[in-house]
């Protein structure tokens, strides 16, 4: 897997891929996890951005990667095409920025066993870890915790709501 | 009555804290035992427990403590499906003297099968003596007598010890109602839940939460109840840690960077499994429960979770997705031989061997998910309750009943159920707050 040299790169693959089949639906896109900001149609190059997010912090990430999380079918942990780009625009953004360690959240829909979500949550964030780590992110920046079924992101008890919960959502450390 | 009244005063005498006298003579008992399917509920009198006199106690009157003792009897036989109990406000109240002269005339009467009789007293030392006796009306004769001595605050466990002795000897099962549950207490929005460890009786008394905030997941009490073994993210990250219950401290199972979950005990409580991912890898380890070296049982490279002890210690069943879904495994404690049971389709999960080492509950997912048993053999699958999310189930500590916890759908709601192990007789037990996680501990001595 080659490098992709820009974000915007990446974005334009994005929208080509657009309307793969296992993403969770448009109607409810991924919110940022700490900001209000960040749609994909928003992201602009960093360099030489006059307002906006503080260089290297979380807003910044949110706003400039593709996405901060990737999905999973159920019981699946595979990174797929889509999920590579995605995890390619945040390797991108962490060669930045250096100093920023990352902690991946991995996590399971509420169709599952508690135990077993935990240890599939453990599977997605690795599964998301390993994958930046062959992009040249250092390991001894990329820390995994596994939140099971605990952390829903969409409250729904339905198909869409599940598929918005299997995710690995990155997270910046300063 | 002043006949009857010196064996009274020499059965007394002979008391000491939660020992139970032999019963002499004791009739057979003939017919009363019900069957799984028959449903044959034995009908039974509790009046109110008379008292020799009337004294004040640290948890009320003795007249008043003879009350609710007979209600927490009339309680535990209700709930376990086998018995049509009548309480106190139903039949009269009978006198002191009655207790060891029972009118069974009157009794007979009225259709009743077995009459609990017993008398709450206050010793001089501040505890209290609750006598328990059990007769067979139609025979006339006494089935057994025990007496606990309890401080007052513990009057609940002698109305249970007592609902105990009646349960066993009239259905040949081992007693259950003496006993404690752990499990999560929950609160806060489906997003964002505070999930705290928490602690009651089996009928849902003596209520206690054990952590604040947080979030808190599958705890299991040690056999000697004097520890809880559970998940915390408390560190960051899951971990397992045994938090004491006597004086509130907590340690970590195994000092380490990979996320430990699914703790269990072995039954003699000296040692414990769990389950621990290291790069994405789950599998099942064993450590003393005084720390040292832990040993690897598992070495698949899909996710194998959970582990309950066989009663015997010789073997563990546990959950595995090696064969591409969550299925139920047993080996040998020592990881040897293992082999999977599991074969009635869907997926299966949460495996819990029964103390009486006959039965392996787990959680049946196809479609819904739902509580099931079966051999340990494998087979003989049964499906015991119906609902869109049934799981995590957990033995009575005589093998009878089954708790587990049940999700509402779209609210994501959690309260704790129990079911009979022949199905039906299916409850909810009332928690404060939302309820997750049980785990039934063993009978207390």
């Amino acid at each position: 897997m080659k490098k992709l040299s820009t974000p915007l790169i990446a974005i334009a693959l994005a929208a080509t891929m657009a309307g793969c089949a296992k993403k969770p639906p448009e109607t409810l896109p991924p919110e940022p996890v700490d900001t209000t900001s960040g749609s994909d149609t928003d992201v602009e190059p960093t360099a030489g951005q006059q307002a906006g997010p503080t260089p290297g912090s979380q807003e910044d990430f949110v706003a400039t990667v593709m996405s901060d999380r990737i999905f999973f079918d159920t019981d699946k942990f595979n990174v797929d095409g889509e999920d590579q780009r995605i995890l390619q625009s945040q390797a991108q953004w962490l060669s930045q920025y250096p100093n920023v360690s990352i902690v991946v959240e991995g996590h399971a829909d509420e169709r599952g066993t508690r135990d077993y979500n935990l240890a599939l949550g453990e599977r997605r964030a690795n599964s998301a870890k390993n994958y930046l780590v062959t992009l040249g992110v250092a390991p001894s920046r990329i820390r995994t915790v596994s939140y099971g079924k605990e952390r829903p992101q969409a409250l729904g008890s339905n198909e869409s709501a599940w598929a918005q919960n299997r995710r690995a959502v990155t997270v910046t450390v300063r | 009555m002043t006949q009857r009244f010196p064996a009274l005063t020499a059965f007394l005498a002979a008391l000491f804290a939660l020992v139970a006298l032999s019963s002499p003579a004791a009739a057979q008992l003939e017919g009363t035992v019900t069957d799984d399917s028959g449903r044959n509920q034995i009908t039974i009198a509790v009046p109110a427990l008379p008292t020799p006199q009337v004294l004040p106690t640290a948890a009320g009157s003795t007249e008043e403590l003879g009350k609710q003792v007979s209600d927490v009897i009339v309680a535990d036989l209700r709930s376990s499906g086998l018995f049509d109990p009548i309480g106190r406000n139903r039949v009269r109240a009978i006198s002191y003297s009655e207790v060891t002269a029972p009118a069974f005339p009157y009794w007979s009467g009225r259709n009743v099968e077995s009459l609990i009789q017993g008398f709450v007293r206050s010793n001089g030392d501040g505890k209290l003596t609750v006598g328990c006796y059990a007769y067979d009306v139609a025979l006339g004769s006494e089935l057994s007598r025990h007496g606990f001595i309890v401080e007052p605050a513990d009057w609940r466990r002698a109305a249970h010890k007592c609902a105990d002795s009646i349960y066993s000897r009239l259905t040949g099962e081992s007693p259950f109602f003496d006993s404690r549950i752990a499990y999560i207490a929950e609160t806060g929005p489906k997003d964002n839940r505070t999930k705290r460890l928490a602690v009651m009786d089996s009928d849902g008394a003596n209520h206690r939460f054990l952590t604040s905030g947080g979030t808190a997941l599958t705890p299991r009490f040690s056999p000697d109840y004097k520890s809880i073994l559970y998940l915390s993210y408390s560190g960051g990250s899951p971990a397992i840690y045994i938090y004491e219950i006597g004086t509130g401290k907590q340690r970590l199972v195994t000092r380490t960077n990979n996320a430990t979950f699914a703790p269990r005990w072995s039954p003699d409580g000296r040692s414990i499994l769990y389950s621990m991912a290291i790069a994405g890898n789950t599998d099942i380890y064993r450590i003393s429960a005084n720390g040292g070296r832990a040993v690897r049982l598992t070495n698949s490279p899909g996710i194998d979770v959970g582990g309950s002890y066989s009663p015997d210690g010789s073997k563990i069943v546990f959950e595995s997705d090696r064969s591409g879904s969550q299925q139920i495994y047993v080996m040998n404690a020592d990881g040897s031989g293992q082999r999977r049971i599991s074969f009635g389709g869907g997926r299966a999960a949460t495996p819990e061997w029964s103390p009486r080492g006959d039965l392996i509950a787990f959680t049946k997912i196809a479609g819904n998910f739902r509580i099931a048993v079966m051999r340990p053999s494998g087979g003989g699958e049964r499906i015991l309750t119906n609902s869109w999310q049934d799981e995590a189930p957990t033995w009575a500590p005589n093998g009878r009943v089954i708790q587990f916890f049940r999700t509402q759908r779209g609210s994501g709601k959690t309260s704790i159920w129990q079911v009979d192990v022949a199905g039906g007789e299916e409850r909810r037990l009332k928690t404060p707050v939302d309820g997750s996680d049980p785990a039934w501990g063993p009978v207390r001595p």
